[in-house]
């Protein structure tokens, strides 16, 4: 019998503290939930002295209910307002930023309410008045164009009601929502800071509390009008790195300090109350922006051994495609005439490298020079994921091809560099 | 002292290294001097399973403490530096873990869960310690005795603390990961020795497995004490086997004199007053040297008031098991150092006058005692709070506790005891099912007394001899030596006992002696290289730094003569001795004299043979 027929006949639930006859002996605990790798013939309970046991239940004889399980408390509560100190929205889309643990079903639960959020980090309360509010809880791997439109949408409200803005995001594509934000606002009065955790805000030793922390200081007191990203800077708990959105990319899995400023310098670092800006940031402004994306665009990596039939269908239907290609920009030459006709049916078609750094230059080669004449629009040193943003801004904006090239090959939002530094 | 009429009841829980790779990763348990770099952290204390936060977590956390870590190449990953999940449980560590939990009739679970255990003191780089229990309900015999084995674990091993200045504790992340056997018995120890002997029979039957860590600090031993009356107190991490009875006695004594005082705050009527008092005005012209650097870099002094507490704090600071040195140490786990109390004074340069003008200002009567202590803001705060507290459980009893052990056999107070709810699941690792497959081919485990037979049976050798080899790791050496040259075995005994006991004695590194060179030397003994009387001369020189065996054999001397040889120098004392002959028992004596010179270059036998050759060769007077 598997654990969860088992619980059903004896009407017990994950939280009851039951006492459980085997043939071994008697246990006395909670029940667990089932951890996903939990063999399905085993119950797992809490014992008293903290420690959680798998129990086979082809062995159990009997289990008596001692007392259902408590239901989880909701805290409330509200934090009064200073005057004297800057209002900060923080908005929720996901992550584990701040939060806490429901013991009972081993979840991660968001701190929706001021009450949860001050006991979680109370040093947030004195640097600003934290307004947070739960805009949806998805995973940063299920995040689309819909979600990013439907974040610049809450962000823009937060911003007309005065308020600075912190978006809590989860890591794994927190670069591709930067860049989408950076491009639909076109001005903003504040900055837009988006803030995430490798560890997990239920360990000691999170990254969480430092990284929107910071966050916090800079959105509540950076003169800057943009987009970006606050991680930690190094390993070490001292100092985050602000990344220009645009440029930003998760550059490992596990690290504090995952999120890189590519092919720029970083846009400024947090370092206990001292915000620092370098100069890479639009200057605040009035807000404008407007959110429409052409979703009909595909991100290509090119790899040697493609077939043409894959590589073809990332341009059917597609209004718009980003090669992320080889070394300078490259593909099979032998993919040319095929780049050069959906481009003449009207795909706009933009270069990127897989290097990650540097920039692409298709004049060094002749499949280059070959992709130039077919109409291949230059990425430069534009990451492959922001093109990809990008180009659906653009479609969405621009009137015809050229528009659509001009706007590419030109930086709106930071996210192309004229120069690199050594 | 009669330990059972005071109820002295004492827990132990072993805890052993096991020689693996780390428990979590794949980097090398090996210890190191080497820093390749540091980074810093800090650690916040994080909800409990039961949503609450650990006390002890939360005490420490609010130290407010950075932690510096020195990162070791080889012994240190992206996994110590807690910026890379764990990886699965490493297998031959549980297999340790399940041989022994088998050897002591413990019930291993059907499913082995990891858990993170909250520990925010930085030792280790999570917050917390990843720990699972793999088996309950063993029973150890001890003599007459069984004691109960009610949990085994297995844990990873915190980081090494190097060093705290200030607010910064530093780590050094080497021993970080290092899987760690925990064994716990039930608080059925009743005596100090009995203590020490239940330890080191566990660390015995620890090593017989031959697959644990050996030299100091890869055992430690936690000890549960409480006495009738008393409380818990857990004095964590002892290293050293020959001071547990220490510990516990002074534990003891320090319980029930907490007890007794405990008792006379009861009839006093003793409380302690939720305000700090300001008395800075007081030491305005004060001649103590604490109070005046205090006040000259802009701090103030604050007073507890402490009702029905007069003599009860302790005459002197150094005095063990007074009510005054536990107020200090609560202060101190808070930064505070050098608090002060009316028992004490007048000394430490706070004058009478002083001290009447505190008792007036905080309207003391007689029975009324007073600690004060000078500072800045919120530690000198967080500190005189620590010491009200503690007073105030005073008035109630024996507070539960964790203590640190101390060299000199004393414990210092470090944390309130952990709760449960400090445990949650270790989410990144899977559980372990324990199926019939992981219970095959666990490793034997044969106990001391049962080896120490064996090899006496079987060997021929006295139980003490055995008892010495196993005792120290030489018990592989020896069987391996012996099945080698079973001629040499008394040799090879006597060698691996009192050769490099007598070796070391005189500080020469025995390590040197490894199996293969062991085996050279016995091989060239009974290859007749040597005599018997030369075996602790070529040790002695390859000790001393011969670069080979065949060097060494050299440099000694003891190269064995041939029987002409033996016969030249036989002859040559005949030549000098001419009165020999004439001797009542002329073949002992040449004998003595030709011993004398050939010791450990000829064996006894060829040198009698020549000597009564050539007595006998010899014309007749």
């Amino acid at each position: 019998m598997n654990y969860e027929e088992f619980l059903k006949q004896k009407g017990l639930e994950p939280g009851d503290v039951v006492k459980i006859d085997t043939i071994t002996g008697t246990v006395q605990g909670i029940l667990m939930p089932h951890h996903e790798f939990s063999d399905e013939g085993v119950l797992v309970v809490k014992l008293k002295n903290g420690y959680n046991i798998g129990l086979a239940i082809e062995k159990i004889k009997g289990v008596e209910l001692v007392q259902k399980r408590k239901t989880v408390r909701e805290e409330e509560g509200s934090v009064e307002r200073s005057p004297e100190l800057p209002d900060v929205a923080v908005v929720g889309t996901g992550g584990t930023i701040a939060s806490y643990v429901d013991y009972h079903t081993g979840a991660v639960h968001p701190a929706k309410s001021p009450g949860e959020l001050v006991k979680a980090m109370p040093e947030l309360f004195r640097v600003a008045n934290i307004h947070p509010e739960i805009l949806f809880s998805v995973l940063s791997e299920d995040m689309d164009v819909k979600m990013w439109q439907q974040i610049a949408e809450k962000v823009a409200e937060k911003l007309r009601n005065g308020m600075g803005v912190v978006i809590t995001h989860g890591t794994d594509t927190m670069g591709y929502t930067a860049a989408a934000l950076a491009f639909m606002f076109t001005s903003l009065p504040c900055p837009v800071v988006l803030v995430g955790s490798q560890r997990s805000s239920d360990r000691p030793s999170s990254d969480a509390h430092l990284n929107l922390l910071s966050a916090v200081r800079f959105a509540a007191s950076a003169d800057v009008g943009d987009v970006c990203v606050v991680m930690h800077e190094g390993t070490s708990d001292n100092r985050c790195a602000v990344h220009p959105g645009t440029k930003v990319r998760k550059m490992h899995t596990t690290r504090r300090d995952a999120f890189r400023t590519v092919n720029a310098r970083e846009a400024g670092y947090v370092d206990g109350e001292k915000v620092v800006v370098n100069g890479n940031l639009r200057k605040p402004g009035p807000l404008r922006y407007d959110t429409r994306m052409e979703e009909r665009v595909n991100l290509l990596y090119y790899y040697p051994g493609m077939s043409e039939r894959l590589f073809r269908a990332h341009f059917e239907g597609a209004k718009g495609v980003v090669i992320a290609g080889t070394g300078l920009g490259h593909v099979n030459s032998r993919f040319v005439p095929v780049v050069r006709d959906y481009i003449r049916q009207g795909c706009a078609v933009v270069m990127t490298s897989q290097c990650i750094h540097g920039t692409v230059n298709m004049n060094v080669y002749s499949t280059g020079r070959e992709l130039i004449r077919a109409g291949v629009i230059d990425g430069k040193d534009m990451l492959a994921e922001t093109a990809y943003v990008k180009l659906m801004w653009v479609l969405a904006h621009a009137g015809n091809q050229d528009e659509v090239k001009t706007l590419m090959e030109t930086s709106i939002a930071g996210e192309i560099s004229a120069r690199r530094e050594v | 002292m009669d330990w059972k009429s005071i109820g002295l009841k004492v827990g132990l829980e072993i805890h052993q290294q096991l020689d693996t790779k780390k428990l979590f990763c794949d980097c090398s348990s090996e210890l190191c001097e080497e820093v390749a770099g540091t980074f810093v952290r800090k650690l916040k204390a994080a909800e409990g399973e039961s949503g609450e936060i650990d006390l002890a977590a939360k005490e420490t956390a609010e130290r407010n403490l950075v932690f510096r870590y020195e990162v070791i190449r080889g012994s240190t990953c992206l996994v110590e530096c807690d910026e890379e999940p764990p990886h699965a449980l490493n297998p031959e560590a549980l297999k340790i873990v399940l041989s022994i939990a088998k050897h002591l009739n413990a019930e291993v679970l059907d499913e082995i869960h990891v858990m993170r255990k909250i520990v925010v003191d930085g030792s280790n780089t999570t917050g917390f310690q990843r720990t699972a229990l793999v088996a309950v309900g063993g029973k150890l015999k001890v003599g007459e005795k069984e004691i109960g084995i009610p949990t085994l674990c297995l844990e990873e091993d915190a980081a090494r603390k190097m060093e705290m200045e200030g607010q910064e504790v530093t780590y050094r992340l080497d021993r970080l990961g290092i899987p760690l056997i925990e064994i716990a018995t039930t608080p059925d120890l009743h005596t100090p020795e009995e203590v020490r002997e239940v330890a080191e029979r566990i660390g015995l039957m620890l090593r017989a497995t031959r697959k644990v860590k050996r030299g100091i600090g890869t055992i430690r031993e936690d000890l549960n004490i409480s006495v009738g009356g008393g409380a818990r107190v857990e004095i964590k991490g002892v290293q050293e086997l020959n001071l547990l009875p220490e510990y516990v006695k002074n534990e003891a004594m320090r319980q029930l004199k907490l007890v007794e005082v405990s008792k006379k705050l009861q009839e006093r009527n003793a409380m302690v007053v939720d305000k700090l008092f300001d008395v800075t005005p007081v030491f305005a012209g004060s001649n103590s040297k604490v109070i005046k650097s205090a006040l000259n870099s802009g701090g103030k002094v604050l007073a507890v008031k402490l009702i029905g507490f007069a003599g009860l704090l302790g005459k002197k600071w150094e005095e063990m098991h007074r009510l005054g040195s536990e107020l200090a140490q609560h202060a101190r786990v808070f930064g505070l150092g050098g608090i002060f109390h009316s028992d004490e004074l007048p000394n430490y340069g706070i004058t009478a006058e002083e001290v009447a003008r505190i008792r007036e200002l905080l309207a003391l009567a007689e029975n009324d005692a007073f600690v004060l202590a000078a500072g800045d803001g919120e530690k000198l705060e967080r500190g005189l709070r620590a010491v009200m507290q503690r007073a105030r459980v005073a008035i109630a009893g024996v507070p539960e506790e964790t203590r640190d052990p101390l060299p000199d056999g004393t414990t210092r107070y470090s944390r309130p005891l952990p709760g449960g709810a400090r445990m949650y699941p270790e989410t990144d690792v899977p559980p372990i099912r324990v199926t019939p497959s992981l219970m095959a081919d666990l490793i034997p485990i044969e106990e001391f007394e049962e080896k120490v037979a064996r090899f006496s049976r079987e060997y021929g050798i006295s139980t003490e001899i055995a008892g010495q080899i196993i005792r120290d790791w030489r018990d592989l050496e020896f069987e391996s030596l012996c099945a080698k040259f079973p001629a040499a075995i008394s040799e090879i005994a006597r060698v691996l006992t009192n050769t490099l006991g007598e070796m070391q004695g005189r500080g020469l590194d025995v390590e040197k002696l490894s199996q293969p060179v062991l085996e050279e030397i016995f091989c060239a003994y009974i290859s007749g290289k040597f005599a018997k009387e030369g075996i602790e001369k070529v040790i002695e020189a390859f000790l001393l730094g011969a670069p080979t065996i065949e060097k060494a054999i050299e440099k000694s001397g003891v190269a064995k003569l041939s029987v002409e040889e033996v016969e030249k120098v036989v002859e040559e004392l005949l030549a000098a001795h001419p009165e020999i002959k004439a001797k009542p028992n002329p073949e002992g004596a040449l004998m003595g004299l030709a011993m004398a010179k050939l010791r450990g270059r000829a064996d006894g036998k060829t040198v009698n043979d020549v000597v009564r050759k050539k007595l006998s060769g010899s014309p007749q007077v």
